[in-house]
Order: C-alpha cells, then sequence, then structure tokens
C-alpha cells in the first residue's frame, strides 16, 4: 500500500500535468469551435476560429487541473478557479475581446471568457474522473482517449444532425437578400415582425398551393397504410399460423420481393400505366405505394407473429371461434404495438416517397408534397420557399415520429432492411 | 379418421391461400410482372413517344376556291404517320362534306356516297407520308350555305396499329448501345464506388453513435430519438438543404470556411468533379463531388446501422466485459476482442443490406447533382436514358443490366447471411 502510494506520488505531477494539458487543449478548441459556430449561425455574430489561441490556453489550463489530480478526481474549486483566473489573465491582454468575436463587446466578452474557461476547466476535470492520471499506464491512455473520442463524437453527432435542420427552418424565415448579404448568418431576425418571417409559407401553402399538396400527400399516405395493414396482417397471419404447401417458400421470397428496386420498377410500370391512363393519377399512385410497402410489412408482421404464443389462438379455436374471431379479438389485440409501428413506418415511407410521384404525377391539382418540391426547385423561386416547402414536408413526419418515437424504433430495426 | 384430418388441413391451405391472395395479387402485378416486362422492353426498340398509340396526322389545305357554282374546290391532303416505327393498318380519312360539293377526282382508294367522302389508304410503315389531291365540283347548294370552309367540316382519320409493347419486333440495340457507349463503364464504377463507401460510411458513423449511447445516461432517450432524424427526414427535403449550404456562394459552409480561414475559396462542393489534396506529403485528386454526395448517403442512411448495432450492442453479455476488466484489459483490447467479434455478424448482414440498397438509390444523387460532375449511377443513367432521352429501350436495358448486379449480391447474401438475421 505504502509502496504504490509512494510511486503513484513521485510520478504524479508530472504525468497527471502532461495528459491533462492535453485533454485541456483539445476541450478548449472543441468548446471555442462550438462557441464560435454557435454565435454565427445562432447568434449571428461575426467571429474568427482561433484555435491557436484555444489550444494554448487548453494546455495551460489542463496542465493545472492535471497537477491537482488526486487519484481519481481534482477539486472541483480548482477546475473551475483555474479556468476563472485563465478568463481573467486573457481578458487582460486582449482589452477584453472576447475568444472568437471580432468585436469588442465588454458585457458579452467578460461574461463568456468567464464561461469558457470555467466550463472548459470543469469539462477537463469531468471527463477524467476515475481516471488514476498520475500513472501513464497503457489502460490510463486508452481511457483518456475513450474519453476525448466521446466528448468528440457527442459533439460532432449534435452538429451533424442539428445544423441541417437549423439550416433549414432559418432560410425558410429569410429572404434572398439577406441570405446573399451574409450566407453564415443563420439567425432567426425576429426583428422583421411575425408576417416578414413567415412570408415564404404563406406564398408556398397558397400561392404554391401546397395546403392542397398536404391534404394529397396524407390521402396517399392513409390510404397506403390502411391496404398495406389489412393485406399484410391476412399475410402474416396465414405464414405463421396455417400450415401449406409452399409455406416455406412463401415465407422465405417475402424479403427477396422486397429487394427490387423500385428504379426497375419504374419503367415498365411508366409503360403500362400510360396505356392504361393510370400514369397521372392518384388511384396509379395507390396501386403502386402498397405493392411496394407489403412485402416489408408482412416480413415485420410476420417477426411478431412469431413471438405470439399460439396456445391463446388454438383455445379460441376449441371455444368454437371461427378464424376471422380468433384472428379479430386474440391476434389483432395482442399486436397492436408491433401494428401501430408498422402502420408509421409505411406512412412515413408513402408520405416522403419521391420517385414514383416525380415520375407519375404531371397534373398540379394531385401533386403530392415531394412532387410539390420538385415543382419549387425552379431558378424564379427564392431558396427562401423551398426551405419553407422542405419544413412544410418535414414538420409533420417528425412530429409524428416523435410522437410515437417509442413505436418506431422497434419498428425501423424489425423492418430495418429498408433504405 | 384420416379422410377428415385431410380434410381439415385442405380447408386450412385454403383459407391460407384466400389470405395470401391479395398480396399475392398486387406481388404479381407491380413487381413480378413488372420486372418480367423490363427483360422485354430491354430488347425492344421503344421511345417515349411510342408509348402514347401512333395516330395518322393530315393536314388540309385548300388549294383552289370555287367562284361559282360549276367551279372546282381543290382540297391538298398532306398525311403521315405519326409514329416513326409503328406500321399504321388500315388508315382511313373520311369527311363530312358541307352540301353541294361532289368529288371529281378519280381515285380507286377514294369514294363518295351521300355527303361522306371515304380514302382508305391500306397500311402505312413507321414514318410514311402521302399527299393526296382531291377536286370536287361545287354545286349551287354549297354556295346557298355561303360557301363554307370545308376544312371546318368534321373529318375522321383512324387507323389501327400494333400495340408497341406487345409486338414482336426485337432488337440486341439497347444492349450494343449501352455497353458500347462512353458512359456505361465509368458509370458502373462510379456507381460501385459510391454504394461502397457509403455503405462503409453510414456502417461507420453508425458503429461510433452506437458506441456512444450503448450506456444509460440522462436523455439517452431524446438523443437516441434524435439521431434518427436524418433517416426519418423525407430526402427531398434535406437534399435541398445540403444543396443549398454546401452552395459555392451562397452556402453557409464555404462562407463559415472562408472566414474561419479554412478554405482559400469557395468550393463547389457538388460541382467541381475533382480537387488535388495533399495530405501528410501525399498528393491526390480527390473525386469532390463524388465524395460529397458519398457524404450526404452515409448522413442520410447511418441511423439505421445505428439502431442495428444498438440492439445488438445490448445484446452482448456484461459479464464478458468483466472477466475482461479482470484480465486486465484497457478499452480498445474489449473493443477490439469482444465488441467487434460480437458485431461481426450484424456488421455483415448491415453492409450487404446497405450495398443492395445503395447500389440502387436514384433519388440521393439525382437531386443532389443530377448526375453531373463524375457522379452518375446506374439508376440515374436509366432515368437519362429512359425519359431525359425518351428511349426506354435503352435505359430498360440498364436496368437489367442494374439488376444482375443486383442479384449477384442477393446471391451473396441468401448464401451467407445467417438464417437469424434475414
Amino acid at each position: 500500500m505504502s509502496v504504490i502510494a509512494s510511486r503513484a506520488r513521485r510520478g504524479s505531477r508530472f504525468s497527471g500535468a502532461v495528459i491533462g494539458a492535453v485533454v485541456g487543449a483539445l476541450t478548449v478548441a472543441m468548446v471555442v469551435f462550438m462557441w464560435s459556430l454557435a454565435a454565427t449561425i445562432v447568434g449571428g455574430m461575426v467571429t474568427t476560429l482561433p484555435l491557436g489561441q484555444a489550444l494554448v490556453l487548453g494546455l495551460a489550463l489542463g496542465a493545472a487541473v492535471g497537477i491537482f489530480f488526486d487519484g481519481r478526481d481534482a477539486p472541483g474549486t480548482v477546475a473551475v478557479g483555474s479556468g476563472l483566473v485563465l478568463g481573467l489573465v486573457y481578458l487582460l491582454f486582449t482589452g477584453f475581446r472576447p475568444l472568437g468575436l471580432e468585436t469588442v463587446q465588454p458585457v458579452w466578452g467578460v461574461g463568456f471568457a468567464f464561461l469558457t474557461f470555467a466550463l472548459s476547466g470543469h469539462l477537463v476535470r469531468y471527463g477524467l474522473r476515475d481516471i488514476d492520471v498520475r500513472v501513464a499506464r497503457r489502460d490510463v491512455i486508452e481511457r483518456v482517449i475513450v474519453r476525448l473520442l466521446r466528448g468528440f463524437g457527442f459533439s460532432f453527432f449534435t452538429l451533424i444532425i442539428l445544423f441541417p435542420f437549423w439550416y433549414m427552418l432559418s432560410a425558410s424565415l429569410k429572404s434572398r437578400a439577406a441570405m446573399l448579404r451574409d450566407p453564415a448568418n443563420l439567425a432567426i431576425e425576429f426583428g422583421l415582425g411575425f408576417s416578414t418571417l413567415i412570408r415564404g409559407y404563406v406564398e408556398v401553402l397558397f400561392t404554391f398551393d401546397f395546403l392542397r399538396f398536404i391534404g394529397n400527400s396524407g390521402l396517399v399516405a392513409f390510404v397506403t397504410m390502411v391496404v398495406t395493414l389489412v393485406m399484410a396482417v391476412l399475410g402474416a397471419y396465414a405464414v405463421t399460423r396455417l400450415a401449406f404447401p409452399g409455406r416455406t417458400f412463401l415465407s422465405r421470397s417475402i424479403l427477396l420481393i422486397y429487394m427490387f428496386p423500385a428504379i426497375v420498377l419504374v419503367i415498365p410500370l411508366y409503360a403500362v400505366f400510360t396505356q392504361l391512363g393510370l400514369r397521372n393519377t392518384l388511384p396509379g399512385l395507390l396501386i403502386v405505394y402498397p405493392a411496394t410497402t407489403i412485402p416489408v410489412a408482412l416480413y415485420m408482421l410476420r417477426s411478431y407473429f412469431q413471438t405470439l404464443p399460439k396456445d391463446l389462438e388454438e383455445a379460441g379455436l376449441i371455444d368454437g371461434c371461427t378464424r376471422a374471431q380468433v384472428i379479430w379479438r386474440i391476434t389483432l389485440p395482442l399486436s397492436m404495438p408491433a401494428i401501430a409501428s408498422v402502420g408509421l413506418y409505411v406512412f412515413m415511407i408513402a408520405w416522403n416517397e419521391f420517385l414514383f410521384a416525380f415520375m407519375f404525377l404531371d397534373n398540379p391539382a394531385i401533386f403530392t408534397l415531394p412532387r410539390g418540391m420538385v415543382m419549387l426547385n425552379s431558378q424564379e423561386v427564392p431558396r427562401q420557399y423551398l426551405m419553407a416547402g422542405a419544413m412544410i414536408i418535414t414538420v409533420p413526419i417528425m412530429l409524428l415520429f416523435f410522437w410515437f418515437e417509442k413505436y418506431l424504433v422497434g419498428g425501423l430495426t424489425a423492418g430495418g432492411v429498408k433504405g | 379418421m384420416a379422410v377428415r384430418r385431410t380434410t381439415l388441413a385442405a380447408r386450412e391451405a385454403r383459407l391460407a391461400y384466400w389470405m395470401l391472395a391479395p398480396t399475392f395479387v398486387v406481388i404479381l402485378a407491380i413487381v413480378l410482372f413488372p420486372v418480367l416486362l423490363n427483360v422485354w422492353l430491354s430488347f425492344k426498340p421503344v421511345t417515349l413517344g411510342d408509348l402514347r398509340a401512333p395516330v395518322p396526322v393530315a393536314n388540309e389545305r385548300v388549294m383552289q376556291t370555287p367562284d361559282t357554282a360549276g367551279d372546282e374546290l381543290v382540297l391538298r391532303l398532306t398525311m403521315r404517320n405519326g409514329s416513326q416505327r409503328v406500321t399504321l393498318f388500315g388508315v382511313v380519312w373520311e369527311k363530312t362534306l358541307p352540301p353541294g360539293l361532289t368529288l371529281t377526282t378519280v381515285d380507286p382508294r377514294c369514294t363518295q356516297e351521300g355527303a361522306i367522302v371515304t380514302c382508305t389508304f391500306g397500311d402505312w410503315e413507321g414514318g410514311y407520308r402521302e399527299t393526296l389531291e382531291l377536286a370536287f365540283r361545287a354545286g349551287p347548294e354549297y354556295f346557298e350555305e355561303g360557301a363554307p370552309d370545308v376544312r371546318d367540316a368534321p373529318t375522321d382519320m383512324r387507323a389501327r396499329a400494333e400495340n408497341v409493347l406487345t409486338n414482336f419486333v426485337f432488337t440486341l440495340e439497347n444492349y450494343a448501345r449501352v455497353l458500347t457507349g462512353s458512359d456505361f463503364w465509368p458509370t458502373l464504377r462510379t456507381t460501385l464506388m459510391y454504394t461502397f463507401f457509403s455503405s462503409v460510411g453510414s456502417i461507420l458513423l453508425g458503429l461510433f453513435a452506437a458506441q456512444l449511447l450503448n450506456s444509460s445516461f440522462v436523455g439517452q432517450g431524446v438523443l437516441r430519438g434524435l439521431f434518427l432524424f436524418p433517416y426519418v427526414a423525407p430526402v427531398i427535403a434535406v437534399a435541398f438543404v445540403w444543396a443549398f449550404f454546401l452552395d459555392p456562394f451562397s452556402g453557409t459552409v464555404n462562407a463559415l470556411g472562408q472566414r474561419w480561414e479554412l478554405l482559400d475559396g469557395p468550393v463547389n462542393f457538388l460541382g467541381q468533379r475533382s480537387v488535388d489534396v495533399s495530405l501528410f506529403g501525399l498528393s491526390f485528386a480527390l473525386p469532390l463531388a463524388l465524395a460529397t454526395v458519398i457524404a450526404f448517403s452515409s448522413w442520410n442512411y447511418f441511423p439505421f446501422a445505428f439502431l442495428f448495432i444498438l440492439a445488438r450492442l445490448q445484446a452482448v453479455p456484461v459479464d464478458m466485459y468483466e472477466a475482461a476488466d479482470v484480465d486486465g484489459a484497457g478499452p480498445f483490447q474489449k473493443f477490439w476482442y469482444i465488441t467487434l467479434p460480437s458485431l461481426a455478424g450484424v456488421l455483415a448482414v448491415l453492409f450487404l443490406l446497405r450495398f443492395m440498397f445503395l447500389i440502387n438509390k436514384f433519388e440521393d444523387i439525382f437531386l443532389l447533382t443530377g448526375g453531373a460532375a463524375g457522379t452518375k449511377n446506374l439508376p440515374v443513367m436509366i432515368y437519362d436514358e429512359a425519359f431525359g432521352r425518351a428511349d426506354i429501350g435503352v435505359g430498360s436495358a440498364v436496368a437489367m443490366i442494374l439488376f444482375l448486379v443486383l442479384l449477384l449480391f442477393l446471391f451473396i447474401y441468401y448464401r451467407f447471411a445467417p438464417e437469424a438475421e434475414r
């Protein structure tokens, strides 16, 4: 015990300072990057990316925290305190110009510099917690790297997911002139007034008739969902519960059918539907959509039915129920979660479907939303309107998705074969 | 007893067939039949214009107008087969004349019965043209009616045509044109590169994301939902968003990159075929637009890999990691010797599934670049040939080639994927 302790004491300060400095430099660089980015695209401020400054300051901050790291933790006062001290030093040297901002803004500057450094000190301490940095053993280094990767990973994924959606929202509220003046500024200018902000939405909904397209898309997606569910429930039940010649073969070929690509089907369907007069019609789409979703729905429901106990249904049959009654009264109520998830999944596919809508529909009266988006994509229409259209097509499916997220995640995994 | 059991089994089988019948009919009509029709079309000379039934077309022109009763009215008919390729059978031109006009031209093909003049032309090959002048003697009644314009009188022109889809005209030229065209091999190469790197990219991102979320912490559920956003959002919406923020002049990425001095000048991410990159002293040409499209597809489909891998990760027994801890294994060793081997199966299946779906992916590339700047893949080529150049036959031939490549991978999948993962 005493041997270990003394060795740890001997090696501790230096090793702790080095590991802390590396972690500190990367942490402050990350924090500054995220701050600069947020300040620009959310706050609309003019920023630089002072990565060099950030790395140097981070080295100092991390070393300070690392030196005080005692076994499993460093005192919080040290972490936040050294951050505050460093922030003060930095501010004094730069004449109160905060890290990353182009302009001198005393109130913002002071607050932010202190916040950045205090937060970074805390993050360094938090990132190293429970790791004995006093000894630079291989597993210690590895654990530090894993922590850094986790920190990087969370920032990275948050960024790549939120940025496109922030862009969509912000661009839908921004005039062409504002967008060209400063493309980096994605701040929402509330000062313009509500009616100016939502001009794109008003135009798209009323002038470009998206209100009607919402109805068309909703109708198509809903009918597709109902038709698919009815057929898939019947089919999946037959495949899992009834014995018939060809059952194994059928069960195996379901997924195979699903792999048949839409792009290969589109030319022949276009040719036939043109000759039958079905091409430029909603019924035409309503024939194609269920056909493309039934296999995966059947596959997902089959997987679920296989997990349901047979005994209940057999008891029902012995008690004199017909098959139809058994399905209606026993199987369906038991599989509501699966049916909900499959239904949502199918609804999502139909709502988002682009290829067939794009190929088949010429008549604006029956456009679905994705087809309407193609119509908006022209030189004459401002991008603001296109982004408003993107919001209109995205938000409903997102809301639906968040509302039923629990079900949908299960459905996506089960049907997760589809791209 | 035996008889009764057979009837029960037969009844069950009959019920099963009835329950499967609607699905079967729909799949047959909308999936299997089109695939067969595609094979058929790929051997036929069909253009987009041929899909509408071909009709004979006639232009009428009055060459001579009568001034008084007894004069002649001369009508010139310029007629052609509206299709360049399809033969028309039994072409008939029929006109109900205004009163007082009598056909004087002697032509065995044309007869007059009452007010109706009928000319029968027989069969016209594709692109056939015919000009015919018909003379009529105008009687007094014609002038009593106020000498109406003969062109306004009701005309009926009709013919029978073979359906271009069902006739027996075949050609190998579609395949010859595809395989010898300068477009095909580069497109195939792009397709394979796009498919491979997008599959790998989405799986790597998914693996990373799954590792991050494979521990319970506050906000894990929200983050998991957030991570699925790119997949749930309609591709047409997010593709436009990417195209706009990557725009060289009015895009946020370029504006920020230049302001932060990370980029020397505006970069046309989606419009530049290739850019020279030097990294660690090695310089190579990066196919920029293709790389951007691959980044988009990796981003768009990583949630999927993420869900799959997360589900599998949560099934890895905890005691394996505990045993590794006892043995003093570091996190990298645990990842390399426990996590990755446990995921090997699911990663292989994911790769094959992603590969099979991405090889057919049309929307992503079509919406981002339209196939320009070296990003054209086979699905976009199908669209270009069949609808851009209006050659259904060539488009079908490309589709057939794509389908064969896909079948190859389907075969690999069914051969090697474990039963449980199918």
